[in-house]
């Protein structure tokens, strides 16, 4: 079977994206992803110089010093991060906690961002379960039913993934505001009601990306299992829920942490769908960024609580994560 | 529906999160029921069939609060795929099935992808509220006043530096941790920004760029290396043309990452083979790499290149947070927000076109690609 290589495409920093690749290439990645699992580190003889060690440490410092700084930072009181660089540390002694306090309390006449990261929660976790399980749903059928049209319906879903979201924005807002399809009522418009609108829109907007890397994964459990199942007399509801979600699981965990990881880090979909008091913590940092840029104090301390719950998910989930974005090569 | 949801916002989110997930797991499970039981044979099951063929759409409808047209609507419709289902070759219920799984997911990108994306096409051409039709005016406007075309030339910069910088740096970081003691630790390293959002990257970069007056203690450490080298303090991000340079960083730190995971699985997958025949016959580090390690993970390359370069063209994060588009470093997706922020509906959906054709090229390229495969299988 042909696989795919999955990156990053989408919006933020860390979504899949399936773009396919020849049989050789997809050997190639697959054998190196085993090695990479089997941990052959040192093992080996090393291919690559001192020079290129070096080299190597130099990368990894400049990539760390940003964030680092960042973080020395946000533990400073505010007179000394306004005055003095982090780098001074020593010779401008001085931490404290108050910054995440103050930033917490922080934001705008509706909302600050302590509220921002509860809405943060309330958006992400149901419009990462929501897609996933409707993408797991289509995807079973792509994989293990025939019909008609297969696949080119199966392409055109592969091929929405690229299309810009932007494309879709204004018209579904007007859907959610005014319930209207080419200016003709079709159902009762939305309203500003809480968090509905951002769940709906996050969920359009994953589906064709998850329902890609789902069906390669769910394609790739053995046919005789699926046979066999269906001698014993089970139907598609019984093998989709006693088959396939069992023995897709690592691989929807996978899929699932992408989806986390992009709405949680999300902003466009945010600015458009989320107003008000359901705002999530990317949008409210933003807005600070815009209104109160120099305050480094609040930037730096705010960064911090807005990029922890997904830097604690990396580190926790990292084998999901690599396997997630090398998706295709897993496959069969 | 809508009430619902009203009422639901009302609520803590501590609850609403378990509610809606709750009653979200009970659809799914109803759906499953019926697809078990539904291929079943007997009067007591097409009876099943047609009321949920029939109800299903209608009870839909009726919770979004549809017009009592569209609910009948929905009803014949039901009606119409029992009829077929009932003759449907594999057997009555197989098109039941059949939809019960796919449905969901094609409505939902049907409504909420497909016919929008066609609605902005039409706006695209129409003015600025939708009442007339103007033909290619908004086109017209983006590439003719400067501040356009500099946004299509920003968008071309960044879609040509960021994938060929990212790309050449994940890939010798890649070859240069191959194999060391502690290599996981170094990927970690580099890879740790694909986990921070694009709007915490930017406020690391903000400060990371941060000047401050000649003179004074600099607490942004770029400039301070400046300082230290006996330089003047610079306004990155005012630094007009360089800034966009200065934003593509930002990017690139954030997808080096990337393409270092990637390739260094592809790097990993070299047959050691040849790379032992190499050294056999006396070629040195740079040789191999150029010589078997590159040609061997080419696909793999051009798999990373394409993709950063979607990741680049669609940016719109990175220049929202850093600097909204000020200071000439604005690109489409950006411009796109802002018009449709000053209720520019016509020219919002025109750049929003734009950046569609943009990546048509790699969406048909792609497609192609995946079709030939599909046939293969």
């Amino acid at each position: 079977m042909a696989k795919d290589l999955d990156a990053d495409v989408v919006m933020g920093g860390a979504t899949p994206l399936a773009l396919p690749i020849d049989d050789e290439a997809e050997k190639e990645l697959r054998r190196g992803e085993r090695r990479l699992e089997a941990g052959l580190g040192g093992t080996k003889k090393r291919l690559t110089s001192r020079w290129a060690t070096i080299a190597a440490i130099v990368i990894a410092a400049l990539w760390t010093l940003p964030t680092f700084g960042l973080f020395i930072s946000s533990f400073r009181p505010r007179e000394l991060i306004q005055t003095t660089g982090w780098w001074t540390v020593f010779e401008n002694w001085g931490w404290t906690v108050d910054n995440y306090a103050t930033a917490l309390q922080t934001g705008n006449s509706q909302l600050n961002m302590a509220g921002a990261f509860v809405n943060s929660i309330a958006i992400t976790i149901p419009a990462t379960i929501i897609p996933i399980s409707i993408a797991l749903l289509a995807a079973y059928a792509f994989a293990w039913m025939n019909f008609r049209g297969k696949n080119i319906l199966f392409i055109f879903v592969f091929a929405l993934q690229i299309v810009p979201i932007q494309m879709a924005l204004i018209p579904l807002l007007q859907l959610f505001s005014q319930g209207t399809i080419f200016g003709a009522p079709v159902i009762e418009g939305l309203g500003a009601a809480g968090y509905a609108q951002v769940w709906i829109a996050h969920t359009i907007f994953a589906l064709p990306l998850a329902i890609f890397l789902l069906h390669n994964f769910v394609s790739e459990i053995p046919h005789e299992v699926i046979e066999a199942a269906r001698v014993d007399g089970a139907g598609h509801g019984q093998i989709f829920f006693r088959l396939i979600l069992p023995l897709t699981m690592p691989a929807i965990a996978s899929v699932a942490i992408f989806q986390f990881l992009w709405v949680w880090n999300d902003l466009l979909v945010a600015l458009i769908f989320a107003d008000g008091n359901v705002a999530p913590i990317t949008k409210l940092l933003a807005e600070m960024t815009g209104s109160r840029g120099q305050d480094w104090h609040l930037l730096t301390a705010g960064a911090f609580i807005a990029i922890i719950v997904p830097l604690v998910v990396f580190l926790l989930l990292q084998r999901f994560f690599v396997r997630g974005l090398l998706a295709g090569s897993t496959k069969g | 529906m809508s009430a619902f949801f009203q009422w639901l916002s009302t609520l803590s989110p501590w609850l609403e999160i378990p509610i809606i997930i709750g009653l979200f797991l009970v659809v799914v499970a109803l759906i499953l029921f019926f697809v078990e039981i539904a291929p079943r044979k007997g009067t007591v099951y097409t009876v099943i069939r047609l009321i949920v063929c029939v109800a299903a759409p209608a009870l839909l409808l009726w919770l979004l609060q549809s017009w009592q047209l569209a609910i009948i609507g929905a009803a014949l419709v039901g009606l119409l795929i029992f009829l077929l289902d009932l003759r449907a070759k594999e057997g009555a219920g197989s098109l039941f099935v059949l939809l019960a799984f796919l449905a969901p997911a094609l409505l939902m990108l049907t409504v909420g992808l497909i016919i929008p994306a066609i609605q902005t096409t039409g706006q695209a051409f129409m003015n600025r509220n939708s009442s007339d039709f103007v033909g290619l005016d908004n086109f017209v406007w983006i590439f003719t006043q400067p501040q356009g075309i500099r946004v299509v030339v920003n968008t071309i910069v960044w879609v040509i530096v960021t994938p060929i910088v990212s790309t050449i740096a994940g890939l010798a970081y890649a070859y240069f941790i191959d194999k060391t003691r502690g290599e996981k630790y170094y990927k970690i390293l580099v890879f740790l920004p694909m986990a921070i959002s694009f709007v915490g990257a930017s406020i690391i970069w903000r400060f990371m760029y941060t000047s401050r007056p000649p003179g004074q203690n600099q607490i942004g450490f770029l400039n301070q290396v400046i300082v230290w080298f006996g330089g003047q303090p610079v306004n990155f991000l005012a630094a007009d043309p360089w800034n966009t340079l200065f934003l593509i960083i930002v990017l690139i730190w954030v997808q080096t990452g990337f393409a270092m995971v990637v390739l260094s699985a592809a790097i990993k997958g070299v047959p050691t083979e040849q790379i032992e025949a190499a050294m056999l016959d006396g070629t040195n580090g740079w040789q191999r790499f150029r010589n078997v390690i590159v040609p061997g993970i080419r696909p793999s390359l051009i798999v990373v290149l394409t993709t950063i370069s979607i990741a680049s063209l669609k940016v719109f994060d990175i220049v929202r947070t850093m600097t909204a588009g000020a200071n000439n470093t604005s690109v489409i997706a950006n411009e796109m927000y802002t018009q449709m922020r000053s209720f520019e509906a016509g020219r919002s959906a025109a750049f929003a076109v734009v950046l569609f054709v943009l990546v048509l090229p790699i969406v048909i390229y792609n497609a192609v690609q995946l079709k030939k495969q599909r046939e293969v299988r």
